[in-house]
């Protein structure tokens, strides 16, 4: 009986597919992937059901972590208005007294984030900028009693008149609630009463109203 | 793989003798390296991107109004207050707190949804009697949320979603009376506190 040959087969495979879908997901993700720049301080936020996306635009932010410590940021896009940060920065220094020199209000606009109190500021603005992340700083006080951010805010109203200035506000998950609210004293205050929170997405419950709102293509807000 | 066909091209000429016939090697290159240190960038890459770029919700607080004539009343049939306190508790009442407490309930974030909805539906149905447009039958809706000083910041993000999800035109928020702190310890004291 003649004996049925099985034709040996090579074991290799042919990559060359494989690697190509590899490579061509590597450069996507290589081109797609944007770093977070350095955050002073982690954040975990809430999630919302809001559409609306965070777009980069001049803004000030407040931030405040688990720990309640407030932080405020002054960005701003253009490189040109560094000058109206250090107005911001001479206005404030010249209304609390802190007697900061030329070049340490300099670092401000370097750094532009604030996260202590007044009365310490001048020690922390006489380190460099470059160690200011390394400093344990106390925060804002937001208190009733002695609400520092109603002056920043004060002073940044001023500073920044006629710009188009968007009050941001981002806080952790596990910060109390009179945190946020020294931070919403501070603004109304001033009278500023829109403002946005940043939070992360999260799908809208089916069968609640603003599920049926956006099934029929409305309750999505607008970008503004 | 990638590889050439080296096969034929050469195989016409006859080599005089003495000319050795270079040994054939193959062209394939091991791509296993390669393709590691690939995947190894896409997990990185992978891991690295950032991919939902944070939403922003807008929060427009009203004004802070001294003047009693200017402040905004509001219906007690369409009232629904909700308050929040540690450890992601939650007490609502409709209307006025009631002096024993008998309609000071607790309830939990997941709950609550159906308690504002079915406190719509019920204003709306007022509403619809008091004999309101039909668009605005909702108008005396309008919840109060306090948070204590227990409550976190998700808790509050929390409830103001809510109040986007279902769609409440109207909601304030407002400080905790010292009363409705004694409910909620009275409550806690309990072990209602669920």
């Amino acid at each position: 009986m003649p004996s049925v040959k099985i034709p040996r087969k090579s074991t290799d495979t042919d990559m060359t597919p494989f690697v190509d879908v590899a490579f061509l997901i590597l450069s996507f993700f290589m081109l797609a992937t944007k770093f977070k720049p350095p955050e002073p301080l982690t954040i975990t936020t809430p999630t919302s059901v809001s559409s609306a996306k965070l777009k980069e635009q001049d803004a000030i932010l407040i931030q405040f972590d688990s720990a309640g410590k407030v932080y405020l940021t002054v960005n701003l896009l253009k490189k040109e208005d560094n000058a109206l940060k250090l107005d911001f920065i001479q206005r404030v220094n010249n209304e609390a007294k802190l007697g900061l020199t030329e070049s340490e209000l300099q670092k401000f606009v370097n750094f532009s984030t604030i996260g202590s109190p007044l009365s310490e500021l001048k020690a922390i603005f006489a380190r460099p900028a470059n160690e200011w992340e390394k400093i344990n700083q106390k925060g804002i006080p937001v208190d009733t009693a002695n609400n520092e951010l109603q002056r920043w805010l004060g002073a940044s109203s001023q500073t920044f008149q006629g710009k188009k200035m968007d009050i941001m506000i981002k806080g952790d998950n596990n910060a109390k609630y009179p945190s946020f609210k020294g931070v919403i004293e501070a603004l109304r205050a001033n009278d500023i009463f829109k403002y946005k929170l940043i939070t992360d997405p999260k799908g809208v419950p089916p069968g609640t109203d603003l599920y049926q709102l956006r099934q029929a293509g409305k309750g999505i807000q607008s970008e503004s | 793989m990638a590889s050439m066909d080296t096969s034929g091209g050469d195989s016409g000429h006859k080599k005089g003798p003495g000319v050795k016939k270079a040994k054939k090697l193959s062209t394939r290159v091991d791509m296993t390296p390669m393709v590691d240190l690939g995947f190894l960038l896409i997990t990185f890459f992978i891991f690295t991107t950032t991919m939902s770029t944070p939403n922003t919700t807008r929060l427009i607080m009203p004004k802070d109004e001294k003047d009693p004539e200017k402040q905004t009343e509001v219906k007690q049939s369409g009232a629904l207050t909700i308050l929040m306190a540690k450890d992601n508790n939650l007490y609502y009442y409709e209307g006025q707190m009631e002096g024993d407490g008998s309609n000071f309930k607790s309830s939990t974030y997941k709950e609550i949804r159906d308690v504002i909805q079915k406190k719509k539906k019920d204003v709306m149905l007022l509403g619809r009697g008091l004999g309101y447009n039909a668009d605005s039958t909702d108008k005396d809706f309008v919840v109060v949320i306090k948070p204590n000083s227990d409550a976190t910041y998700k808790n509050t993000v929390d409830i103001l979603d809510e109040m986007t999800i279902n769609n409440v035109q109207r909601f304030a928020l407002i400080d905790i009376t010292d009363t409705e702190m004694e409910a909620i310890k009275l409550t806690e004291q309990k072990g209602g506190g669920k």
